[in-house]
Order: structure tokens, then sequence, then C-alpha cells
């Protein structure tokens, strides 16, 4: 196991359009001239899982009429084409996915506009396009693995833009647009073709992570056949379509108490109150068989989020150690699983 | 002081469920409104707005449910460190 090795993986590129992904200047009228280079690198990015967007100062409509006559605009999640700063840009591009700008590389045939990106964001990756045809095949921009869920993020994504925009028309609670969505939670032991997933989400999930421990494939596939351990996976789905598979407990069964070692969720769910669900479905399963659920906590800089929710739900610290805490489930907690989301169990 | 700090909480709290009126007792928690990022962002709000740290023991539920509850909380933290 080890801690954040790979935190420096690239998660998304954002382009600009004019002289980087097209030569010419759209808004003057130019000859615009794809560079195919570009193209090719955007379509392989796409096929490791790596999302693309855009930060251009351009005309809205007129660079969205030019990407589509390309057939590319479906390439580009969160793209950002307005008069604003690059850097205000990219500040909104994460945050729309929720992930850090370090992860992020941003590429521009200006200098300028690197320079300015990068005095907003030390620790952005940014590279000219010549610069990202020679880097395209470095260590940064491959993952660790590439999965059935990882071809399939920018579909995620993309479900997730058209769930935000209904959201944002949707009129009444944010209760009664959660009830509307029709939300269920399935949850079962992993299987060795979940594991590839299981070992992407304990590398990719910093947020939502228990430990900040990563675990490999093969120590994965360890605890699965041991007796002592259960991994669970889960995943969620709405009116929709599929989140994929958004969550993983590494639970040590013994006969007076279940431990939770890990516990991690993407953070696409944490809108959809999926962790709450995931954790209560764990609480569900223990109080079935009359044991006590408790929990490792080890507390980073990224963590106090899962923290806090633990606390919420109704686990105390029984034991301290720096940063260690052992955590136990409450026997008067009256938490419940939300009550829009059905949680199946498949075990 | 009291209704100063409630009506911060509130709004604080009522764009982000997009329901009014909450009343001060009703528990945000029981009624679903609490993930994970809310739960972080309302402990955040709490710290910022009234320069207070909130330790890990006084994370309990029963401090953030509603918004009497966080009031209380929230005055005696005050108090406490007035006197000091």
């Amino acid at each position: 196991m080890s801690n954040n090795l790979e935190k420096s993986k690239i998660k998304c590129v954002v382009w600009d359009l004019d002289d980087t992904l097209w030569e010419g200047i759209l808004i003057e009228n130019d000859e615009i001239k794809l560079n195919k280079a570009i193209v090719d690198i955007i379509k392989t990015l796409d096929q490791r899982g790596i999302l693309n967007s855009i930060a251009s100062r351009n005309n809205y409509e007129i660079a969205q009429q030019k990407l589509k006559d390309f057939k590319l605009w479906e390439y580009f999640v969160y793209p950002e084409i307005s008069w604003n700063n690059k850097s205000i840009s990219i500040k909104k591009i994460a945050e729309n996915l929720n992930i850090g700008v370090e992860t992020f590389a941003f590429i521009d045939d200006q200098i300028f506009e690197r320079e300015e990106v990068k005095f907003s964001f030390p620790n952005i990756n940014t590279f000219s396009p010549e610069e990202i045809v020679n880097f395209i095949n470095d260590q940064i921009f491959i993952p660790s693995y590439i999965t059935n869920e990882t071809v399939l993020r920018r579909y995620y994504y993309q479900t997730d833009i058209e769930r935000k925009k209904q959201e944002e028309v949707y009129i009444g609670s944010n209760l009664d647009f959660m009830k509307s969505l029709s939300l269920k939670l399935n949850i079962k032991r992993a299987s060795e073709e979940d594991l590839q997933r299981a070992e992407e989400l304990t590398i990719r999930t910093h947020q939502l992570n228990t430990t900040g421990i990563t675990y490999s494939y093969s120590e994965l596939y360890e605890f699965m056949n041991s007796n002592e351990y259960s991994l669970y996976v889960c995943s969620l789905e709405d009116k929709y379509g599929s989140y994929g598979t958004i969550g993983l407990a590494l639970v040590e069964e013994k006969k007076e108490s279940w431990k939770i070692k890990l516990l991690l969720m993407s953070c696409r769910v944490i809108s959809r109150n999926a962790g709450h669900a995931f954790i209560g479905a764990l609480i569900e399963l223990t109080k079935k068989i009359n044991v006590k659920l408790q929990t490792d906590f080890i507390q980073n800089d990224k963590n106090r989020q899962m923290y806090i929710t633990y606390k919420f739900i109704g686990f105390h610290e029984i034991y301290r150690h720096d940063c260690y805490s052992l955590l136990e489930l409450r026997e008067d907690s009256s938490f419940q699983i939300p009550s829009y989301i059905e949680v199946k169990y498949l075990l | 002081m009291h209704h100063n700090i409630k009506n911060k909480i509130r709004q604080f709290i009522e764009p982000q469920i997009n329901q009014q009126p909450l009343e001060d007792n009703s528990d945000i928690f029981q009624l679903g409104y609490v993930n994970s990022l809310f739960a972080m962002q309302l402990v955040s709000f709490i710290e910022n707005e009234f320069y207070i740290k909130v330790k890990n023991e006084e994370l309990d539920i029963n401090n953030f449910n509603c918004i009497d509850n966080l009031t209380t909380y929230i005055t005696g933290k005050l108090d406490k460190s007035i006197q000091q």
C-alpha cells in the first residue's frame, strides 16, 4: 500500500482553440484548418479516460458551431468559451468537475495565457501545442489502469451535466428533486472483474477516502479471497442512467465487530448522498447480525469531509493516536438511509 | 445576538436546501437534506462566519441538526471565547 503515490496523474486537459486546436483565428473569419496532431491527441486522451475541456476567448455560439461541424463538440466536458481570463475558465471547469487543478493540463499557443493560468494555479501543468505532442506518452498522461469504466468517464460526466441542467430548472426543494431522480444504490461483494475499477478508485479518490491509503490490485485480490475480510463495491443509478461503480469498502469481519478498514466514494456522487447510503447499508448489515460497526480513520489535509460524515452519522472516537482514530457507531444512533435512495443488496 | 446568529444560519441553509421557510427546530439531517459536502460546507461556514474552530469532539449531530441547536452551540462557543 502507498500514500498518494500518483497524485500528479492528469485527469483533465483544457484546450485553447485558436492556433492550438486549429490554425487561424475564428472571430477574424480566417480560414480555419484543424491541427490534426492535436485532434488525434484529444481522441487518444478520451480513450484513456482523461477528460478534455476548453478555455477559449471566443464567441460561444460560433465556436460551438465550428466544433460541431468538425464533429468534435461531443469530446469536451464543461467547455468555457467566453471573453474571461483563462484562469477564471479553468477555475470554473475544476469546480464543475469537482477535481483539483493539480490534475489539469492546460494547452495554449500563447505564453501569456499559460503564464496567466500558472500565476493563479502554480501547480497546474501547462504546455504549448508543440510540447504536448511530445509529452502525450509521458507517465502523467498514462492512467494506471484502463477499465470498462475509464472509457465511459466522459459519458458519465456528460450525463451529470444533463442532470445538473435539470436540477437548475427544477422548481421545488432539493429533497423533491432527489426524490424525482429514482436513485438506486446496488451493493455487492467485489468480483475479480471489479478489482481494477476498485484499485482505480483507491488511487483517484482523495477527498472521500477514510485513510488516504491506496491498495494495489494484488493486495485487493488477497482481501477479496480472505475469510476475515470482505470487499464491497457499490454502483449508483438514476433515471438518467448509471453513475458506474462509485464506492468501495474494505471490511474486516470479526465475530463481535466489523471494522471498515477503508471506505471511499467517487467525488461525482457526493451531491447524491451516496456516501450516506453506502455507510447506511453497512450499518444495516451489521444490525442484522447484531455486531458493532467500527471504522479506521487516518486524518489528512483532504479528508475532513469524510470525518464529519462519520461523526454526523453517529460514530464516536473510542481510540486516538496522532492522526489515527478508531470510530465506533453509537448504539443510540438514529441514522437512517436517506429515503430517496433505494438500496439493493446483491450479496 | 441570538437573533442575529439565527438569521445568519438561516440565510446559509435555506438557499442550500431550496426550501422556505425552515422552522428553527426542523431536523435538517432527518429530513434527508444533508450530504457529506453540505455537512462540510456547514462546518466551514460556521468556522469562518463566527471565527470559531469546531473541535473533533464537538462534531456531534446534536449540535448541528437544526437552527436552534446550531445557535445554542455557537453562542456557547462565543461566550467561552469572551470569558477567556
